[in-house]
């Protein structure tokens, strides 16, 4: 613990300026309901309010209080984005890690439904799914977790391939070790670098896609404030001189450097990269 | 005396007082500390020392080069009048490869693989020499010649892939001498190679060089390979000198205790103890072929292994010994024969062997970064098998690990709980040595254990198996390229070639003429710390 936070004072100056944004994204996060002004969907004043001392940051098409509807933004799209990632991770990781450990025919498998997977724009497949099995937060969370897993699994299988030749991994087979302490104790330990790092970025990956989708209509339904979804409801105002819209973009650009500079510091310090 | 003299007057480089330090774990760490160090036109200097002694940094130095993370913080480097430190990188890149040329450990891996030998070659030339390309061209392979590469008309024309690995050192040290250049840095050139193929090299290395009248530093970490090579031998030893002497003097009457117990490190010897007569054997290898895909790798390769015993497999590279280790373990499916533990016949694939047959039989490896995982601590990897096989748990399981740790002479307090980046070479052999210690097995597969270790810690590791087997009982498959190796600590050794066995017999029978011939061959390629041997050497093969 002590060792911990003795490596975070060292950190530069990037990595614990990405710390703070991510730690105020989820202290906002988290305690959207106390910090929010007004409710999520709550229309409490005229549609497209200007700045005022009531409302920070004036309302939206509707009346909703902008800076709330920031707020649960946060809320719902970071919570969907962590566990789509963690899921992705969970899936593909896995799954490289045992085609990387298994070799002959599981490799061969899953490697080819991967690529099958992989040679779908990941933009039209999700439309595609989505359209047919409806919109909600599951099969959101379930089809993008899919289409991300398999560049985890690209990933982990490389990572893998590499640690599993290793005489270490050799000695561990012929000792008589089942799957689960192959992948367990000797390869993951050997591999987390550079999935932590990948982690970071697929993050940012699925919280871009996610907007991307809300912005198409096809991700988190109205009224969930949501900040992709509240790009497009509100893109008018920008043809006004009103760059309000535009602050929940700024929000998504801001996490994902954040995510970014940390990613750069683990990897830095995890890969022995100098310079 | 004249020519003496005219030595001392002919200084070629000199270095005084070089300090160098190189940046490690958050700080600037010394490698190599106050070296003095003159060469003159056309001597051959040998450098020794074991690994980490700053032997390499100190050959790289005197091209005025450092590696990243390496720094000179004292001294001076003069080459033929060029103060080397304060150059501007445009001046030294006048002089690499013009009048200070570089010849790596591996060959392979210091050539393009996308570019034909020959193109190579001549670049330097035509970049610094002011030659034409033809003219290059005749060049080369007149030096292809000179260092007996086979068809040195058209082999420039090929892919370094496409050449052996003794070859591609040669073609390596051709490249080196395309510029005629002062002095050629030698790091280890022959160090991966076989020996029969060691001895090619270094003939043709040192034809060369004595034939352009070259100086060269020859750095290695094998006595009998300087013996043959340098004028005068330094020997380093933490970044500094411990001796310094012609080779002749140095090899005759060392005093250094540092250079006596180098020279001491190959008497040790065991004794070769008798086949028993009345007993099965423990192991026994039974006509067994295999192969990769469709090449073969073995023909009807029979070995047996008796309880208490060391057999030892030499053979060099590619003739089969690992291979058999792998058909012994099962991670190789023979394509027939059999292989017969303790009288039974053990399945092909390891999958299908039970506990007690995997336990049996362990492994310990060449390698032994790699051999042990990093992100776990000394007691959970010599303490997984003891779990694993055993059953043992808790206290038990500690106790037995510090039985383990002492056994292997690492002291338990300090050792237990390291993780192995922590550890040396040699302590991270001993600590694998520990792990197929604690499955309790009758036989231990050895594959090179002590190739990648430094001679004085690889002897420590052959007197500690040594022990282990008088106090176990445990037998050991010992794979091994090195005959002074064979001859330290084998009861029965089998000669592999080309996948074959070609010959087999007690310790004693091998050693005593007459040979086989592929057995002759072999064992006079050993390198002998006798600076004429290579010589005598040479003549044999041409009365031959």
């Amino acid at each position: 613990m002590k060792k911990c936070l003795r490596c975070l004072c060292q950190a530069p100056l990037s990595a614990k300026i990405g710390i703070l944004l991510i730690i105020s994204y989820s202290f906002v996060a988290i305690f959207a309901p106390w910090l929010a002004p007004y409710g999520e969907t709550e229309v409490v004043g005229d549609g497209y309010a200007a700045w005022s001392p009531e409302f920070w940051l004036g309302t939206d098409n509707l009346g909703r209080d902008v800076l709330s509807r920031l707020i649960y933004g946060a809320r719902n799209t970071i919570s969907i984005a962590f566990v789509t990632t963690i899921l992705a991770f969970v899936v593909g990781g896995l799954a490289g890690l045992m085609a990387a450990i298994k070799g002959g025919w599981i490799d061969q498998g899953l490697s080819r439904v991967v690529d099958i997977l992989m040679a779908i724009p990941q933009l039209i497949f999700a439309l595609l799914i989505l359209s047919v099995v409806g919109t909600n937060a599951v099969s959101l969370i379930l089809v993008i977790a899919l289409l991300d897993a398999t560049r985890v699994f690209r990933l982990s299988r490389a990572v893998a391939m590499n640690v599993v030749v290793q005489d270490f991994v050799e000695a561990a087979r012929l000792r008589g070790e089942g799957l689960v302490w192959l992948i367990w104790r000797e390869v993951l330990p050997n591999t987390l670098p550079p999935l932590v790092a990948e982690f970071g970025l697929r993050f940012c990956f699925v919280f871009l896609f996610i907007s991307a989708l809300s912005f198409l209509g096809l991700g988190i339904q109205p009224p969930t404030a949501d900040w992709g979804s509240m790009v497009r409801e509100n893109a008018v105002m920008i043809s006004f001189g009103d760059f309000t819209p535009l602050l929940p973009a700024m929000a998504v650009a801001l996490l994902t450097i954040g995510v970014n500079f940390v990613v750069d510091w683990v990897l830095h310090k995890t890969s022995g990269l100098k310079g | 005396m004249s020519t003496e003299q005219e030595k001392h007057t002919d200084v070629l480089l000199e270095i005084r007082n070089l300090h160098l330090e190189g940046f490690s774990d958050e700080k600037w760490k010394p490698i190599v500390r106050g070296i003095d160090l003159t060469l003159h036109r056309g001597e051959v200097l040998g450098l020794i020392g074991e690994s980490g002694a700053g032997k390499s940094t100190l050959g790289l130095a005197a091209m005025g080069y450092t590696k990243d993370g390496c720094r000179i913080t004292q001294g001076s480097i003069c080459f033929d009048g060029i103060d080397l430190i304060n150059c501007s990188a445009d001046e030294l890149r006048q002089l690499h490869g013009l009048r200070i040329a570089y010849v790596a450990q591996s060959a392979a891996a210091s050539f393009n693989p996308a570019h034909r030998l020959i193109d190579q070659h001549i670049e330097t030339a035509i970049r610094n020499g002011g030659i034409n390309r033809k003219q290059a061209k005749a060049e080369a392979v007149e030096l292809y010649r000179i260092l007996g590469l086979p068809d040195p008309e058209n082999i420039g024309q090929r892919y370094p892939h496409q050449l052996s690995g003794g070859q591609l050192q040669r073609a390596m040290t051709a490249m080196a001498l395309a510029c005629h250049p002062d002095l050629i840095i030698f790091d280890e050139p022959t160090t991966a190679l076989d020996v029969t193929t060691q001895i090619d090299v270094l003939a043709a290395i040192r034809n060369a060089v004595s034939r352009f009248h070259t100086a060269a530093i020859y750095i290695t970490h094998d006595l009998a390979v300087v013996a043959q090579m340098a004028d005068r031998i330094m020997v380093l030893r933490y970044g500094q000198l411990a001796e310094e002497a012609p080779t002749r003097k140095m090899l005759k009457a060392p005093e250094n205790p540092y250079t006596l117990s180098l020279w001491a490190v190959r008497c040790f010897k065991s004794e070769a103890k008798p086949r028993p007569t009345a007993e099965a054997p423990l192991l026994s290898v039974e006509n067994v072929s295999a192969s990769y895909g469709k090449n073969p790798v073995l023909s009807d390769v029979s070995m047996q292994l008796f309880k208490g015993q060391t057999l030892a497999v030499i053979g060099e590279s590619g003739s089969g010994k690992s291979t058999t280790a792998r058909v012994i373990t099962g991670l190789l499916q023979p394509d027939q024969g059999r292989v017969l533990f303790a009288g039974e016949v053990l399945p092909k694939d390891f999958r299908q062997r039970s506990k007690s047959q995997l336990q049996q039989i362990q492994m310990i490896y060449q390698h032994p970064d790699t051999a042990l995982n990093p992100r776990q601590r000394i007691n959970e990897i010599i303490g997984r098998p003891l779990e694993f096989y055993l059953g043992l748990k808790g206290a038990a399981k500690e106790q037995r690990i510090r039985e383990l740790l002492t056994m292997i002479e690492l002291d338990p307090e300090e050792f237990m709980y390291r993780r192995p980046s922590e550890l040396s070479g040699g302590q991270k052999q001993r600590v694998c040595i520990a792990r197929a210690l604690a499955a309790e097995p009758e036989l231990i597969i050895c594959d090179e254990v002590t190739s990648a270790l430094d001679q004085l810690v690889a002897e420590g590791i052959l007197k500690l198996l040594k022990q282990v087997q008088d106090q176990l009982g445990v037998s050991y498959l010992f794979i091994t390229h090195d005959v002074a190796t064979v001859r330290a600590i084998s009861d029965e050794v089998v000669i592999m070639q080309q996948g074959k066995v070609v010959d087999y017999g007690g310790r004693e029978a091998i050693f005593k003429p007459p040979f086989k011939p592929y057995t002759d061959l072999l064992f006079s390629s050993e390198p002998q710390m006798d600076p004429d041997w290579l010589d005598t050497h040479l003549a044999r093969q041409q009365a031959n």
